[in-house]
């Protein structure tokens, strides 16, 4: 009895933030429940967000994979990933409208995604379900351009830096970000582009009447198909097992001989096409491109990544799920335009209470 | 080049000021070159130095003030623009006047000298705000901390539901999206007897002034454009004076120590937190100063203006002047400024001026095709005419370059003695004339 | 003497702890630390260990590798937060305050690895170290007013570093940069460092490992010349020659605990130290 006051007096003054974080929690969700019973937030509006939600986290948790894994093998925050995730995406979606549009509009629009007048999102009617082989091929080529643009940006910039602290490759990292996001932009232009068209199946939830698009299903599944593949990859082969005591500990992987060049050429692999697979998913299900997207999703993916600890797999694709829902729940008490703000908040907070993220224990995968 | 760089200013006579002139002047003569060939006349040249020295001066400000924190600290706070935002607009809705016409916003009405010093006020208090738990963190959990409370500032701006509202009974409001109209500029009333109108009569020394400068064919915008930008460079001396005293103090030395080896100064009874809270402090309010210096140009603000882009900016002017240095702050921001901010716009007038490349075409691909018949004229025009695309790659490219081969810019890292005197001088020996004291 | 004295002397630092008498001896010692424990995950680096340093002595602490010696010191000086167990400075409690509040206090040390500040002077290294400088208060530093007497500070100061520096016979070396010093002369910039801060007790770790040996006889001279002058010295150090020769009382560790404590001479014959050293088991 004593014990258990001295040990919840110690808590409270030892960490005070996270007992207010607690307690604001516990008070959310009594708010949320008392809400839902006398009927201002429906069944319905809370089943949408929470898919929504989940949509966003996915695909936030899929691109964090890729940026939890450099981040604790190469030990340095990549503030390039962002464009990595915009770059992968351009590529799938310029190979998607080639094989789709294919006959009817000239490649050079077809090229350019409908930034000039043949090519709109309407006369292609790009989706998973009018143009099955394109999108698949797209994806393709998302996944193979992410592995080859995180290889060829290794060689070119991260491996003559590899001695150097973290806060060179950050800085170098930058450089990469604006000049990926500003070449994107010179060839594609700046302005928002509509993708997909066409009409797409929906599906509808029995009792709670919610309703899913045949893309949100296509992200879902891929998603989860992706989390799956990577985690017999990290569990089953001796690679995966190499990879995993890196980001445990890089000194000791050195000393015990493991071949570190190949484990972080594995990474930017893994982590590459990952990443190119998430830009590709974005753009199926919201259905617009543009050069900067990646770059406002980054700080959402350094957010997942952080809640779920640095280096955890698991860890990056749960964090993406909480800052997914978190995200649109939070529309049930703040205005729209705070919903990023307080996802950075959640995150700064975490950063200051639990550096080592949320979900940590397992450090990897 | 860092190496050529420290020698030429150990060479020359007059030293980092010496050298800070020689960079300007290499600056208005490469402009004024480029203005003379594009035929500009007497006005449009002085306009153009004008711009130069305007942005040289801003970029300096707060490159000087990173250099504080990240060069002589080694804090890696990548949230400027955050800052800035706080000190502009603390300073905008401080002095806003509290019965607004139409349209208007309210805000508490003070007098411009009390916003800025509130601005400033305000910058360093978010900075301490995220400075005293964060500072604990890595360095690059700093980094993302920053940033992400840079973008948290900007989103709050932005917001349509702080557009107006008030706290205790007093209205107050941010603009949203829209932005917020900035106090009347103080040096317009030296020149018109209404600032608020250049339409007014001018007053005695604008009359003056107006009446040497018109002679020369030079308009009276630019000549009041020209008393702002002298007020800013008066600033960035200010700046100088003030981070050249820190550096070279038994503050600075600890700074100094900090940033080599943290354990060291702890060990040796320095409580090091303290003096990184107070450097990032201070740092941060000048921070907001020099966003205030910078929008005081301006008639109104709006959150855009500061986007995380802009600090990226700041670190690449530093970076290439090298952190540590404050003579290559100022450096590095004329040169980011001239070479990579205005310079490529100015190139791209003078080519197509010069060369007749015809319409650019509308896209990459229609760029592109003409490759095949070997014709680089309408690529040429497309990238000419999306030069703004192609300048932020270039910047990203000469940071990627700096931080591979030249880490320590082009004077960062010099190992200047951190002490208020010259410590070469021995006890028992005569001292010198002026006691020895460093300024 | 011999092995039956070493032994007492943990024994009653060891039973001071269990009854918890800890009225404190009339004088207060430098140092005495009890029962400090630190553990690593599942290593225990310091197993309760005890000892006192007494006024003015040199006091030697030596053991294998890996005994916890350096740990020792990273909690003595609040490097590192010990798990359990206390430490007092002249009877003042300082356990796991941070680093910069214990030297304040009175006790500094210097690092196995030398620590000089590379890209700093050696005379700037110097002048850093002492305590409590005007010119610390950012605002004093700046201010035309206050900043003469942060200048003033700053002469006497100067005179003070040279004078160290000359005591330590490097002050030809006062304008070069610390990172181009010899190993052994990094060795006596951190001791001359420490000395500045106007500690009462220094905690020396390994001072003479890479030392050449005339640099050596000046440094052990010059930690002599010091004790002489009423300083107190704790030393870990490798070389047993150097701990038997010169250091009044030696403790031994072994594993985390505190196996002998007694005079050098007893401390040779003591079994449990051979067997600690030759790598058997105790």
């Amino acid at each position: 009895m004593a014990d258990t006051y001295s040990r919840g007096k110690r808590v409270f003054v030892e960490r005070p933030l996270e007992l207010v974080l607690l307690t604001v929690g516990v008070a959310l969700v009594a708010d949320l429940l008392s809400k839902l019973a006398n009927g201002t937030v429906t069944v319905l509006t809370l089943s949408i967000f929470l898919k929504d939600g989940i949509v966003i986290g996915l695909v936030i948790g899929l691109a964090g994979v890729g940026l939890s894994m450099t981040y604790s093998i190469l030990n340095f925050a990549n503030f390039a990933h962002g464009e990595y995730l915009t770059a992968g995406a351009f590529a799938g979606w310029v190979a998607t409208y080639l094989v789709a549009g294919a006959g009817t509009v000239s490649a050079g629009d077809l090229f350019l995604l409908g930034v000039s007048g043949g090519a709109d999102a309407g006369t292609v009617g790009a989706s998973v379900f009018s143009t099955p082989l394109a999108v698949l091929v797209g994806f393709a080529v998302a996944v193979a351009f992410g592995v080859a643009l995180a290889l060829a940006l290794d060689r070119l910039v991260y491996r003559p830096m590899r001695g150097q602290g973290a806060i060179s490759l950050l800085i170098a990292s930058i450089g990469v970000a604006l000049a990926l996001r500003y070449l994107l932009a010179f060839v594609f232009g700046t302005s928002r582009t509509g993708i997909t068209g066409g009409t797409l199946p929906t599906y509808t939830v029995p009792v709670i009447d919610l309703i899913f698009n045949a893309h949100e299903l296509a992200l879902v599944a891929a998603a989860l198909a992706m989390m799956g593949g990577v985690h017999l990859l990290l569990r089953r082969t001796k690679l995966g097992k190499a990879m995993r005591a890196m980001a445990d500990n890089p000194d000791l992987a050195r000393v015990t001989g493991i071949p570190t060049e190949r484990v972080v050429r594995a990474t930017w692999i893994i982590g590459g096409g990952l990443t190119g697979a998430a830009g590709y998913l974005v753009v199926l299900e919201t259905g617009t491109i543009s050069f900067d997207y990646g770059w406002t999703l980054l700080l959402l993916i350094f957010a997942a990544v952080i809640l779920g600890g640095i280096g955890s797999i698991y860890g990056a694709m749960l964090g993406g799920l909480t800052i997914g829902i978190a995200s649109t729940l939070s529309l049930i008490w703040i205005p729209s335009d705070f919903t990023h703000a307080a996802a950075f908040a959640v995150m700064i907070l975490i950063l200051l209470t639990r550096p080592s993220g949320l979900f940590s224990g397992v450090t990897t995968a | 080049m860092g190496v050529s760089a420290d020698r030429l200013s150990a060479r020359l006579p007059g030293g980092d000021g010496a050298l800070i002139l020689a960079v300007f002047l290499a600056l208005y003569a490469g402009f004024g070159l480029l203005g003379v060939l594009l035929g500009l006349d007497a006005n449009g040249l002085a306009s153009t130095l004008q711009r130069i020295t305007f942005f040289a001066a801003v970029y300096a400000l707060l490159a000087l003030a990173l250099n504080l924190q990240w060069g002589y600290a080694g804090l890696f706070n990548i949230g400027v623009a955050g800052f800035m935002a706080v000190g502009v607009y603390t300073m905008a809705m401080l002095t806003a006047p509290t019965d607004p016409g139409t349209g208007g916003l309210p805000g508490l009405g003070l007098p411009l000298p009390v916003g800025i010093v509130g601005g400033m006020l305000a910058a360093a208090l978010v900075g301490a705000l995220a400075a005293l738990p964060a500072l604990r963190l890595k360095a690059d959990y700093l980094a993302i901390v920053t940033l992400a409370l840079s973008e948290i500032i900007r989103i709050v701006y932005n917001s349509t539901s702080l557009r107006t509202f008030s706290i205790a009974g007093v209205d107050l409001g941010t603009g949203g999206s829209q932005g917020l109209a900035l106090p009347t500029n103080p040096i317009n009333a030296l020149f018109y007897s209404d600032a608020r109108s250049p339409a007014s009569p001018p007053t005695a020394l604008g009359e003056a002034a107006f009446g040497l400068f018109g002679a020369a064919g030079v308009q009276h915008t630019t000549v009041v454009d020209w008393t702002y930008t002298l007020v800013l460079v008066v600033f960035v001396w200010l700046f100088y004076r003030l981070l050249s005293r820190v550096g070279n103090s038994p503050f600075g030395r600890v700074l100094k120590a900090i940033r080599e080896d943290e354990l060291v100064a702890r060990s040796l009874g320095k409580d090091t937190g303290r003096f990184k809270i107070k450097t990032f402090m201070l740092g941060c309010a000048l921070m907001g100063l020099g966003g205030i210096l910078w929008q005081g140009s301006q008639s109104y603000v709006s959150p855009n203006n500061f986007l995380p882009i802009l600090t990226f900016y700041i670190f690449i002017a530093l970076i290439i002047g090298g952190s540590g240095s404050n003579t290559g702050s100022v450096i590095g921001g004329a040169l980011f400024v001239g070479l990579l901010f205005e310079g490529p716009t100015f190139v791209r007038r003078l080519v197509a001026q010069q060369i007749p490349l015809g319409d650019a075409p509308d896209t990459f691909v229609a760029a592109v095709e003409p490759l095949a018949s070997l014709d680089v004229t309408p690529l040429l025009a497309y990238a000419l005419g999306n030069l703004a695309s192609l300048r932020f790659v270039l910047a990203g490219v000469v940071l990627v370059y700096f931080v591979q081969t030249r880490p320590k810019g082009l004077l960062g890292h010099r190992k200047e003695i951190a002490a208020s005197v010259d410590l070469s001088e021995r006890p028992n020996r005569p001292a010198r004339a002026d006691g020895g004291e460093r300024r | 003497m011999s092995r039956a004295g070493g032994t007492a002397a943990v024994e009653r630092a060891a039973e001071e702890t269990e009854t918890g008498t800890e009225a404190g001896p009339p004088a207060a010692r430098p140092l005495r630390v009890r029962n400090l424990t630190k553990r690593f995950g599942g290593l225990t680096a310091v197993d309760g260990a005890s000892f006192d340093v007494e006024e003015g002595s040199l006091t030697g602490l030596i053991g294998p590798n890996g005994a916890g010696k350096s740990t020792t010191f990273d909690c003595i000086t609040g490097v590192r937060r010990p798990d359990g167990g206390s430490v007092h400075l002249y009877g003042e409690e300082i356990t796991g305050l941070p680093p910069y509040a214990v030297a304040e206090r009175g006790l500094v040390r210097t690092f196995q690895i030398a620590r000089e500040l590379k890209e700093m002077t050696v005379i700037e290294n110097v002048m850093l170290a002492p305590k409590d400088q005007r010119g610390e208060r950012l605002w004093r530093s700046v201010l035309p007013g206050p900043r003469r007497a942060v200048i003033e500070q700053e002469r006497e100061l100067r005179e003070r570093a040279w004078e160290t520096l000359e005591f330590f016979e490097i002050d030809h070396l006062a304008e070069e940069y610390a990172g181009n010093l010899s190993g052994g002369q990094r060795k006596l910039l951190e001791l001359a460092r420490a000395l500045l801060t106007d500690p009462h007790v220094l905690l020396l770790d390994e001072p003479l490992a890479g030392v050449n040996p005339v640099l050596e006889e000046k440094l052990l001279g010059r930690i002599h010349d010091l004790r002489a002058e009423g300083y107190t010295f704790l030393l870990v150090e490798h070389d047993m020659d150097v701990i038997m020769n010169n250091c009044e009382r030696v403790i031994v560790m072994h594993q985390g605990r505190v196996i002998a404590d007694d005079a050098p001479a007893a401390i040779m014959e003591d079994e449990r130290v051979i067997d600690a050293y030759l790598g058997a088991n105790v």
